[in-house]
């Protein structure tokens, strides 16, 4: 007999008593509170709550029809009386014309996002924790999507099916559907091979009920952020299927058609027919880093 | 590696099939019925036939759909409305001019990305790590029309230093290695490298910085090696991450090229795919977005085959 | 009122309380220009063993000789391409026996990695609880429950039941981990590598706390491990697995005291000694374990066998009784062709 580990003979102590007595914040409150404490995160998210804020609450501003024209007042530079960021071509006010086309210009952008979460996040669950045959059915169908660029999708779908906000939303959705898809399946999958889940199948619980307990709560934060993430992209492509013409139609006021409608100012009124761009550009930049706080804060690699 | 190579190919078959099926759908999914969608109100008699010829509208729509594909896969992707030319001619013609751009485009951004990432990455001073940062966040941020137009107004409303539009002078629809057409090519290749610039910076910095993180690094410093020599090694290990995405930012600046080509008028595949959306030359629409999506394809299936070859853990039979 | 009460026992305790025969697991590798499967990974082949109420049955073997699959496969994670298992008289997942779900609830197991096995998004009450509430406990009574096992495996329930897993050291999840295996009351618990990946001294206590739990509820192990020091601690029987095959099996003093397959023994000289004369001088074995896809003929440890012989390569060994332990190996056979072994 070889067996001589002394240290089999020390006896388990009663209880062990716990390193630290501090109490135990779930996964969630964490998450928030890094976020809360991450300046960048922070000024994003209000700089993003006032322009939701403000176009919501538009017609309360005392601000000027967006939707007035005026054929003396066309053009009118930045800085002009009664007229604070100028006229459009049609001689509407810009600054009411921006504010209220936060409206558009978010609704297009982050519908989609929120569409596709739902439809590419469940069938990407669906693929990754079923596998087999039902993964590789819905994954090779996404497949086909990830054969176009996807600006090109969008805007061959969104051509085909005419112009009009309606089919730029199902355009869009289409587009996202698909990388939302991949993203979740590669987690689930991951997720799955996890031993908890196979305890939690010895476990006998029927399948539905481990995917709400054991499965969703570990990937969700990983596609939410993968989701924000897209927000910027879709804002830019809603305005650029505006810019195109295949979007929102005249005369609502919407970033990404006022681009259009000022390039042929750009020659009278330089700044002015810059001036949409910008909204878009700062409401990209800030989701842009609210994702990447929120990737930080929840600490998802990728 | 050439039986993995050969296993991608054989396993685009089902893909393409599908892609075709996506685009053959385009048709079906305008508004009201295909026919009227496709040919103008005012279009000769002539014209109409040719196309209801074309598709076959008065058969079911499986056999339609075999029928335009056997036709396609020969070659034929049937004729412009708007032109009356065949669309292979076309899109052929306007492909050429993208590529122009989009290689362009692609060399400057990642040539620019490899330099900004790996500086950040080894950045001692924060400031040049917050520059390099920014810009890459502006890069995926901005919407690059915009950027297009606001080229457009600095450097030729207001400075006068480049053309606005245009692919050379007098509305050239060709290319020439000379100082007008390299000229006319300055501000689409900037706009279009933005957003490649942008994701490629990111995945440069994060990549370079993680591999110096690794224990490695420290392993070859203790060894005595120098900070060059060090790089290369450094490089290497990051090569097969940002190929691949470069692959992917190459394919999608394709795509992204439709809006640039828009703003200045480039006659490429964007410019013609959006002046057919706008003359519903459905054809034109078919046979454009058929031929990039292939490209996108084959892109993706050269990208990955490369990275298999230089990513020496990948091993695949 | 509890509504999950133990199993009681049915056939006695001479009867086997599981029953595992023939059972084979292949995994496919797809392979070739269309993907189709050209090759199999053979992880467990036409293995059969019985677990005897109230024993401790040891597992020892190299890694990727199949010892997870084995667990994986006692507990249906994975269904066997072929072999029938029967709990305590009763045959799992056929027409009159029980439910693999039955299976499930009567034997459990604990995985190595404490760490991946415990979701990180529930506290260790939700952890504990989950079983029994999916198994119809009501929702209050699963977590008093829960509450109870945790002060079994030593962990003080008014500190750790709303703990996070990342809160806790590598000891106290693996203490989770265990009494969330006994939270169905189960008869049979799989312990797969359960003490590994712990520190010498946490892992002491755990087994002494093993050993306590199995005597309180009247448990019965397999024990997985390839500690060869702990498997002796803590068996009756013992089992030696090579290339998903049992090579030698039977009681702990016999496999350690007088070990008759090869491998066996070169399993057991590897061991560091703790006398500094008997230093180990020599690799008992030499080489990797082939490779699982395509396994020697014959007999599968013939490659790295001193003893291998011409008659090796062409007769595949069957566990024989050699009167202590039952060995696979062809020097035990008489008239096998092996030159150690006896005439018939």
């Amino acid at each position: 007999m070889t067996f001589q580990t002394p240290s089999f003979d020390i006896a388990a102590p009663p209880t062990v008593k716990a390193t630290r007595a501090s109490a135990s914040r779930s996964y969630w409150q964490s998450v928030r509170r890094r976020l809360s404490r991450d300046p960048v995160t922070v000024i994003c998210g209000i700089v993003l709550v006032l322009i939701v804020a403000s176009s919501l609450a538009a017609p309360w501003l005392g601000l000027a029809d967006p939707y007035k024209t005026s054929m003396i007042r066309r053009l009118y530079p930045v800085g002009s009386p009664n007229y604070l960021l100028g006229t459009d071509e049609l001689g509407r006010d810009m600054l009411s014309r921006l504010v209220y086309g936060g409206r558009l210009s978010l609704f297009m952008g982050v519908t989609p996002v929120v569409l596709s979460l739902l439809i590419g996040g469940l069938l990407g669950i669906t693929a990754g924790f079923l596998g087999g045959r039902v993964n590789m059915l819905i994954m090779r169908t996404m497949d086909v999507f990830y054969a176009f660029p996807s600006v090109l999708l969008a805007i061959s779908l969104s051509g085909a099916m005419g112009a009009g906000a309606d089919n730029t939303l199902l355009a869009l959705t289409l587009v996202f559907i698909p990388p939302i898809c991949r993203v979740s399946e590669s987690v689930t999958t991951q997720v799955r091979g996890f031993d908890f889940v196979d305890a939690a199948k010895a476990s006998g619980a029927s399948t539905l009920t481990i995917v709400r307990v054991h499965v969703l709560g570990n990937v969700l934060g990983p596609i939410l952020v993968y989701a924000t993430s897209l927000i910027s992209v879709a804002i830019i492509l809603a305005a650029g299927l505006s810019f195109l013409g295949l979007g929102v139609k005249p005369p609502e006021p919407e970033w990404g058609l006022m681009l259009n409608t000022l390039r042929q100012a750009i020659y009278v009124n330089p700044v002015l027919a810059a001036l949409p761009g910008v909204m878009i550009f700062v409401t990209s930049i800030c989701f842009n880093l609210m994702s990447d706080g929120l990737r930080a804060a929840m600490d998802v690699k990728g | 590696m050439l039986l993995y190579a050969l296993r991608r190919l054989i396993y685009l078959v089902p893909v393409a099939f599908g892609v075709s099926l996506l685009v053959f759908a385009l048709v079906h999914l305008a508004p009201g019925d295909a026919i009227s969608a496709i040919v103008p109100p005012d279009a000769p008699q002539e014209v109409v036939e040719k196309i209801k010829a074309y598709y076959g509208f008065d058969k079911p729509l499986p056999v339609q759909y075999f029928r335009w594909l056997t036709v396609t896969l020969s070659g034929d992707f049937g004729t412009s409305i708007g032109t009356g030319r065949p669309v292979s001619e076309e899109v052929g013609t306007a492909f050429a001019n993208t590529l122009i751009l989009a290689v362009g485009a692609t060399f400057l951004s990642f040539t620019l990305a490899t330099i900004l990432g790996t500086a950040a990455a080894y950045a001692k001073s924060r400031l040049l790590d917050r520059f390099v940062t920014s810009i890459a966040l502006s890069g995926v941020s901005v919407p690059h029309f915009w950027l297009a137009i606001v080229l457009v107004i600095i450097f030729s409303v207001e400075l006068g230093w480049l053309p606005p539009m245009g692919m050379g002078p007098d509305n050239a629809t060709g290319w020439r290695l000379d100082g007008a057409h390299l000229a006319h090519m300055v501000l689409p290749t900037i706009a279009l490298s933005v957003i490649p610039l942008g994701v490629m910076t990111r995945t440069v910095r994060s990549t370079v910085k993680e591999i110096l993180n690794m224990e490695f690094v420290t392993a070859l410093q203790a060894k005595g090696m120098n900070d060059r020599q060090i790089l290369l090694h450094v490089l290497k290990n990051a090569a097969p991450t940002c190929l691949a995405v470069m692959g992917l930012q190459a394919g999608n600046l394709i795509g992204g090229s439709i809006l640039i080509e828009t703003v200045f008028a480039w006659p490429g595949t964007g410019f013609l795919l959006n002046s057919a959306i706008f003359r519903r030359d459905l054809p034109i629409l078919q046979g454009t977005t058929l031929v990039l999506a292939f490209f996108f394809m084959l892109l993706n299936l050269v990208v990955d085959v490369i990275q298999t070859m230089v990513d020496p853990r990948i091993k695949r039979a | 009122m509890d509504t999950l009460l133990p199993v009681t026992d049915r056939g006695g305790p001479a009867q086997p309380l599981l029953l595992a025969t023939g059972l084979r697991k292949h995994f496919p590798i797809p392979g070739g220009l269309l993907g189709r499967t050209t090759k199999v990974v053979r992880a467990v082949d036409d293995l059969s063993l019985s677990v005897a109420k109230g024993e401790t049955l040891g597992v020892v073997g190299e890694s990727g000789c199949g010892k997870s699959t084995v667990a994986r496969l006692l507990i249906r994670l994975i269904k066997p391409d072929r072999g029938s298992m029967v709990l305590d008289g009763d045959p799992v997942d056929e027409p009159h026996g029980i439910t693999v779900n039955e299976l499930r609830r009567q034997v459990q197991m604990v995985f190595q990695d404490s760490y991946a096995s415990l979701n990180p998004r529930l506290t260790i009450v939700e952890t504990l609880a989950f079983a029994p509430k999916a198994h119809g406990v009501p929702a209050a009574e699963a977590r008093d429950r829960a509450r109870d096992l945790l002060a079994k495996v030593g962990l003080e329930p008014s500190n750790f039941a709303d703990r996070y897993p990342h809160e806790l050291s590598g000891g106290q999840r693996q203490r989770v981990n265990i009494a969330r295996a006994l939270a169905l009351r189960p008869r049979l618990v799989i312990l797969d590598e359960a003490v590994s990946a712990l520190d010498k001294s946490v892992e002491a206590q755990v087994l002494n706390m093993l050993v306590d739990l199995k005597q309180e509820f009247g448990l019965t192990y397999v024990f997985i491990s390839h500690d060869l020091n702990v498997v002796q601690y803590l068996s009756d029987r013992v089992m030696v697995m090579y290339l998903g095959k049992i090579v030698e099996i039977g009681h702990v003093d016999a496999i350690y005291g007088n070990p008759q397959h090869p491998y066996t023994r070169a399993l057991l000289s590897a061991r560091p000694s703790m006398d500094p004369r008997k230093r180990t001088r020599e690799a008992p074995i030499q080489g990797d374990p082939p490779n699982p896809i395509d396994p020697p003929s014959g007999c599968r440890f013939r490659t790295r066998c001193p003893f291998a012989e011409e008659a090796c390569a062409k007769t595949v060994p069957v566990l024989a009784d050699t009167g202590a332990q039952s060995v696979a190996c062809l020097m035990y056979v008489p008239g096998s062709g092996h030159s150690r072994a006896g005439r018939p």
